[in-house]
């Protein structure tokens, strides 16, 4: 698909989620519906469900009565603040996925012992983990150094990020031609001018949709730990604000929500970026 | 480069065994004795599972001997191999597909800790010699199958390295392209004085590039028979229908007859084949 069709394709997608959105609205049950007893059809009134323009139009509108500031700012600023903090742990968690990669591709015994518990480190729930960060955050002092309370958001964003950065580049650096290895050994290459030389540039198609799901995984973990850690000025903590006000005003959330969607999408952005940079002169499978 | 008066390759008493010692055990090759001559252009021919590419990748040092002893250029395998002695090109051109033309020339020298302007210097003179100048800054996957081949024979040649090991390098290309890459390599090895070991299962091909023959029986891999081919140092076109020429691919076919062909145990011989 040329660039410009999937430009189309995208805003095509979105104008249709909102034309259901009104249809269902238009159709479905203003209290909620029950089907065999069962209360499975969401409310259709404009208390759940906002219409697509009021959600829109409230971005233009201050964030509550007296105040000069649109609401439009206000989630900019917030969607800023997260989106430094989500930054950050893509950054610090694409750090240390390529490290543990690189070890366990050097050392088979490292991924035997190791692979598990990353594995089973995914499994933690990461509002239990979100107060444990912050509580050892702030006993750490090494000599002038203060733990922020925002770093402990970036390291739980982080802790998503790592996983998939991992788990892709180790596949992508054990997916080497052996032919390419074989040569590289016939010019009597060392482990590190392969790895440099071979390995990596090999492994980017496996790295690449890693770094994807890094990205948005990042803004996850950084949203959900502004939630659970108390963390102000980013839009997960708008969100909640937010949501405590929807009987009385229930545009207001979804302006928030969008904005951590828009996050994602951006940071998600900047990793197709590296893509298309770092494969411009391959060849590109078909629909890839 | 090479020591004086040291042989290109010698190989005395090499005998390989897979999976050593386990119910799997595969005897490769078994009492290989074999000197090449600096300047010769040898040919190893046989049935698959003979273990011809199993003796290149040996003389290669990117395998081990069960028990002989390998010299290369007059040192050990493995040291000429760090040394950088040999180039080596394989079935699959194998260029980087993330590097141009010339920046897959350079990747030996780089590798050998080269600066910049030194080896874009020689990989220049490399694509000159390969007749590929205008290519340099194309990608592989623009090149057709038999272009990549010569990118790949210039990249094994970049070093000067004073020995070729070639492992059925033509064998993806069509007929035609393959004879015309035939007479560049051998134009190329004339320039440049290269002492070649090359791996084919094509008769013609071994007799047409080689001043000698190595006749190959598979189970286990040894050398039974090895034939002169004494075409002179210039060949073209004519050599291929020259009445000397048809002589040879008859001695060298001769010689493979009466050889059980190896797939009558294809179990056995796909082990060698990938060890």
């Amino acid at each position: 698909m040329t660039r410009a069709r999937r430009v189309w394709t995208f805003a095509l997608a979105l104008v249709l989620v909102a034309v259901v959105w009104e249809l269902y609205k238009w159709i479905g049950p203003q209290d909620g519906g029950t089907v065999f007893g069962w209360t499975i059809l969401p409310r259709a009134n404009d208390q759940a469900m906002p219409h697509v323009w009021d959600m829109l139009s409230r971005y233009a509108q201050p964030e509550r009565r007296g105040s000069t500031t649109s609401i439009f700012q206000v989630v900019l600023s917030g969607a800023w603040f997260t989106f430094r903090l989500a930054l950050t742990g893509f950054v610090l968690g694409t750090a240390i996925g390529l490290g543990l990669a690189v070890l366990m591709a050097r050392f088979r015994f490292v991924e035997r012992g190791l692979l598990p518990y990353l594995i089973l480190s995914q499994t933690v729930p990461l509002i239990a983990l979100a107060p444990l960060v912050v509580s050892w955050g702030g006993k750490l002092h090494v000599g002038g150094f203060e733990w922020p309370r925002w770093l402990s958001a970036a390291v739980l964003g982080a802790f998503l990020a790592f996983f998939p950065v991992a788990v892709g580049t180790l596949r992508g650096l054990t997916a080497t031609p052996p032919a390419s290895l074989e040569l590289m050994d016939s010019f009597a290459a060392s482990w590190r001018q392969t790895l440099f030389k071979l390995r990596f540039p090999a492994a980017v198609p496996y790295m690449v949709p890693a770094l994807k799901l890094a990205a948005t995984a990042s803004v996850v973990g950084v949203v959900v730990a502004e939630l659970s850690t108390g963390l102000a000025g980013g839009v997960g903590r708008l969100i909640i604000e937010y949501a405590r006000e929807a009987t009385s005003d229930p545009a207001k959330v979804y302006t928030a929500v969008f904005g951590a969607a828009a996050l994602g999408l951006v940071l998600y952005g900047l990793v197709t970026l590296i893509d298309l940079v770092t494969m411009r002169n391959r060849p590109r499978e078909a629909g890839g | 480069m090479s020591d004086a008066g040291a042989k290109a390759v010698e190989v005395r008493g090499l005998s390989k065994v897979f999976n050593a010692g386990r119910p799997n055990e595969v005897p490769a090759l078994v009492e290989i004795d074999l000197v090449i001559e600096p300047g010769e252009f040898v040919s190893l021919i046989g049935p698959s599972g003979c273990g011809k590419s199993t003796q290149l990748r040996l003389i290669a040092n990117l395998l081990e001997p069960t028990s002989g002893e390998i010299l290369v250029n007059g040192k050990p395998a493995r040291k000429a191999r760090l040394d950088q002695d040999y180039g080596m090109a394989f079935q699959q051109a194998g260029l980087f597909d993330w590097r141009s033309v010339v920046k897959n020339v350079e990747l030996p020298l780089e590798l050998k800790g080269w600066d910049r302007a030194k080896r874009r210097t020689r990989a220049l003179e490399m694509l000159d010699l390969v007749k590929l100048t205008e290519f340099a800054d194309h990608f592989p996957w623009q090149l057709s199958g038999g272009m990549q081949q010569r990118v790949a024979i210039a990249r094994a040649l970049a070093a000067h390295p004073p020995l070729l090991l070639m492992d059925e390098p033509f064998g993806a290309l069509d007929e035609m392209t393959r004879e015309h890459m035939q007479a560049e390599l051998l134009r190329i090895c004339g320039e440049t004085s290269t002492t070649v070991v090359f791996v084919t299962h094509s008769i013609p091909e071994a007799v047409y590039l080689s001043t000698r023959v190595v006749v190959m029986s598979p189970r286990p891999g040894r050398i039974t028979d090895v034939v002169e081919v004494d075409l002179g140092t210039r060949r073209d076109l004519d050599t291929r229908e020259a009445d000397a020429f048809f002589k040879k691919v008859t001695e060298v076919r001769e010689a493979l007859r009466g050889i059980q062909p190896a797939g009558i145990e294809p179990d056995i011989e796909q082990v060698v084949e990938e060890p």
